[in-house]
Formats: C-alpha cells, sequence, structure tokens
C-alpha cells in the first residue's frame, strides 16, 4: 500500500514557491529557521484579530457523486454546495477567510479533499453532508486514537494529531447549535478526507428536524432550517476563533 | 404366390421386432430398478439443525444514534465462520424488518461469507526479526504462531453482497451505525475477533454507501457500547 505523507502545510507552500523558482532561497532560509511563511503573505485585515484565520469548508460529494437523495428530491451534492456557498458568505461577512473544496459541480477526490485543507493551514475545518435518516445535526469528529504530533504523519491517520482538537471544536459547533434550538448527536466516525486533514476538523451532518414520534417537523429544503444551521454554525466558528486567540 | 424371398425377409424382421421388443421391456424393467433405487437413497430424516443459543446482537437505532444489546436465541453452528455468518444474518434480518429501528434492505443473505483469520497488531511490522531466520529459532517460533492461530486475536472478514452496499441508506450516522453495530455483534459473540475488515462482492470497496471509509480495518472493541451509548 503506498504511504503518502501529510506534509505540513509550511512545507507545501515552499513547494508552490520552489516550484516557481523566483522565492526559493528565501523559501529554505524560512525553512532552516522553522519560521511560519506562506506562499502570498497577505496583509492583516485592519480591524479584525491580529493573527490569520482559515476556515476550510469541504461541500461533500460532487460531479459523478451524488451522494444519497433527499426527500425533495434533491442531491446531497447539490445541498452541501448550497450550504457551503450559505455559510461561506456568513463567515466572509465577518472576516474570516474561507477555503473551499469545490465551488461548483466538479468531482473532488477524497485525498485532493485534504490537500486543500491541509495546504490552507486552517484553524478549522467543516465538512458539510446531508442525510434523510436520523434527526437535527449530526456532529462526528474521526475515530482515530489521539496520537503525538509529528513531524511526518501517515497521511491516511493525519488527523489523529488533530482528533483533540477536533473534539473541542466539536463542542463549540454543539454548543451553538443546542443554542440555536436544534437537536444535535455527537460522535466519531471513519471519512477517508477527514482522517487526513492536518486542521481541527469535524463532519457535519444535517438532517431534518423530527417530533417526539419520529415525524418530520422540518424539512432539509426548508431555507429557515437552512439559515438557522448557518447562522449557528458561523457563531460558533467566530466562538473558536475567540478561543484561538486567547493566550 | 408369394416369392420366397420375401417370406425370408418378412421372417426376419418379424423375429428383429420380437428382439426389440423384448429388449424395450428389460430395458423399461431396469429404468424403473434405477428409479426405486433412488427413491431408497433419498434422506428419510431431517437433517439435524444446530441447537438454539443465546446470541448477542449490538442493534442500531437511528432515532438517537445508539446502540443497543438485545439477547436472542437462535440456532448457531459450532464452526466459527459459520457462527459470525449465523449472528451477522439475524443482525441483518432485524435491520430489514418493517419495524426496524435501524432500517437498511437486504437481510440476512447480505452477509456472504465471514472469514476468520489471524490479526495482526495494527502498525506492527511484518518483517520477521532478525533471530527468527535461524534453524535454530524457527521452531519455537512456529509452534508460536500455531498457538496463537489457536487461541490469539482475530481479524474477521465480512464479505457483503453489492446489493446491501448498493440498497443502503446514504448518511454518515446511518452507515457508521451499520459498521459499528456489525463489528460489536461480532465481538460479542466471538470475543476473539478483535478486528473487522469489509468486502462487498469480494472486492474492497472504498466506502458503504459514499460515507463510511470500508478501506481501513476496525477495533471490535471500540465499537462494543458500554450501555446504549452513542458511537
Amino acid at each position: 500500500m503506498p504511504v503518502r505523507l501529510a506534509i505540513r502545510p509550511f512545507f507545501a507552500a515552499c513547494n508552490q514557491t520552489l516550484r516557481g523558482g523566483a522565492l526559493a532561497l528565501a523559501c529554505v532560509a524560512f525553512a532552516a529557521a522553522g519560521q511560519p511563511a506562506s506562499a502570498q503573505p497577505a496583509p492583516p485585515p485592519p480591524s479584525g484579530p491580529p493573527a490569520r484565520f482559515v476556515v476550510v469548508l469541504d461541500a461533500a460529494h460532487g460531479g459523478d457523486d451524488s451522494g444519497g437523495r433527499l426527500n425533495s428530491g434533491q442531491l446531497e451534492k447539490v445541498f452541501t454546495l448550497a450550504m457551503t456557498v450559505r455559510l461561506r458568505s456568513l463567515l466572509s461577512a465577518r472576516g474570516i477567510q474561507v477555503v473551499t473544496t469545490r465551488d461548483s459541480d466538479a468531482a473532488v477526490e477524497p485525498n485532493r479533499r485534504a490537500e486543500i485543507a491541509n495546504h490552507a493551514a486552517a484553524q478549522a475545518c467543516l465538512s458539510l453532508h446531508a442525510s434523510e435518516s436520523g434527526s437535527g445535526i449530526h456532529l462526528f469528529a474521526s475515530s482515530l486514537a489521539p496520537a503525538q504530533s509529528a513531524r511526518f504523519p501517515a497521511w491516511k491517520t493525519a488527523q489523529a494529531t488533530f482528533v483533540t482538537r477536533s473534539l473541542a471544536l466539536e463542542g463549540v459547533l454543539n454548543s451553538a447549535l443546542l443554542h440555536a434550538g436544534m437537536g444535535v448527536t455527537l460522535g466519531r466516525t471513519t471519512l477517508a478526507a477527514v482522517d487526513s486533514m492536518t486542521c481541527p476538523a469535524v463532519a457535519v451532518e444535517i438532517a431534518p428536524e423530527r417530533g417526539s414520534n419520529q415525524a418530520v417537523t422540518t424539512e432539509l429544503d426548508d431555507p429557515d432550517y437552512q439559515a438557522r444551521v448557518a447562522g449557528a454554525l458561523a457563531a460558533a466558528l467566530l466562538e473558536w476563533r475567540t478561543e484561538a486567540h486567547q493566550p | 404366390m408369394i416369392p420366397r424371398h420375401q417370406k425370408f425377409l418378412f421372417s426376419i424382421l418379424l423375429l428383429a421386432s420380437l428382439v426389440m421388443g423384448v429388449a424395450l421391456w428389460q430395458l423399461r424393467d431396469r429404468a424403473h430398478q434405477r428409479l426405486i433405487a433412488g427413491q431408497d437413497s433419498a434422506p428419510t430424516s431431517a437433517p439435524e439443525v444446530a441447537p438454539a443459543e443465546q446470541a448477542t446482537l449490538v442493534v442500531a437505532n437511528d432515532a438517537d444514534s445508539s446502540l443497543l444489546t438485545q439477547v436472542h436465541s437462535l440456532p448457531l453452528p459450532d464452526d466459527p465462520g459459520a457462527r459470525a455468518r449465523a449472528v451477522l444474518g439475524k443482525l441483518l434480518d432485524l435491520y430489514a424488518a418493517a419495524d426496524a429501528t435501524h432500517k437498511v434492505a437486504g437481510g440476512g443473505s447480505s452477509v456472504t461469507q465471514v472469514f476468520l483469520l489471524p490479526a495482526q497488531e495494527i502498525g506492527a511490522s511484518a518483517k520477521p526479526k532478525s533471530g527468527d531466520s535461524r534453524s535454530g529459532n524457527s521452531k519455537p517460533s512456529e509452534a508460536a504462531a500455531s498457538q496463537n492461530t489457536q487461541t490469539g486475536p482475530q481479524l474477521a472478514v465480512v464479505n457483503l453482497t453489492g446489493s446491501f452496499a448498493a440498497s443502503h441508506p446514504s448518511g454518515i450516522q446511518t452507515e457508521t451505525l451499520t459498521i459499528l453495530s456489525i463489528c460489536a455483534t461480532l465481538h460479542a459473540n466471538l470475543p476473539r475477533v478483535t478486528q473487522v475488515r469489509f468486502l462487498v462482492d469480494g472486492q474492497q470497496r472504498a466506502t458503504l454507501a459514499g460515507h463510511a471509509d470500508l478501506t481501513r480495518t476496525y477495533l471490535a472493541a471500540d465499537a462494543v457500547p458500554s450501555e446504549g451509548t452513542h458511537p
């Protein structure tokens, strides 16, 4: 089985720079000094927090992989892309830099999704899914056992060094969703893309809201429901940014 | 007046007809005897059925995303592989029922085979130690390996049908619950099973229904619920 290594985002950025050739020496000098660098250093926003805060939004499925079919007839890939666009707008309006794994109905392999997330050096990665089974919002962190940080972690289990932070992010998302009056289920799972991400990562699966008799009370295609979910997720990420910048 | 050669020909044809009639009668008798003999060799008693035993099934519930332990009485063969298949068949029969708490079509026939193999520690090197290659150390090593095969931890390889995977509802929660309930049920009834891998129609498959990773080895003990816990 080929072993892939989760190259740290800094070195990945260096790889891009080295291909360009112009800043190769500078990049090598930064690497030797062990200081962080980015391919395109952006000036910090004047009114936002001083440090860079990036969120990766992964709209699950796409292209030939349509995911599940929702009761309304909509495909999961369409729903997740729409939710990503909605959430990106909310986060961008609050000064959070957002990186998405896809912006159209394109097929993106799980490894490519993890590569995009790892290159972004994100402080939070959300993989958005939808399902007709269950009720409310299902939050999943990786089921990998927590591991010590390694210079070159194995690709398929790279998330192991971030599991503790992922569980903390899951807790913040849970609080925000409960505060918004939504039912939340917490769990652990194995998703190829999430297991290879080197960032605090949580898979968010959105299901219809159900009453006590398990009858659906709010369908997935309800715009108000989608807005409430996106708003709660955005509030959670703002809270996460605040926590991340606390000393 | 009938010519002599015609009389002779008629006599031969008559004789041949009689001979063929007798031969046909004998062939018929033989076929009848064979048929009777075949009926005699047919089983007259029902095949032996394995005695009913208590089996622990870890059943998923979509409503609260939990795994609950249930005890059912069902015939269980002595062979561990067949036993594992029978237990998983019962579990998937429960999921195929109309009032199932975790609805998955397919039923017990969705498990084609369960292979039990000696488990290798995950992350352990497959490379033999340097001393093992020497002739003096090979026999104890083989004896230890043989003992490990008989009493050590086992890897269960569950071969599911393609129709089961194709008809499985898509979703992280539902797929995770199916996998964890299978792992926990195997471990509850065959405690030596510590690791589980999945095949679909004998081939490795990326995901069960678009989400849960089927390429990795699952640790069965991790899936066992304490009491109605969430995975």
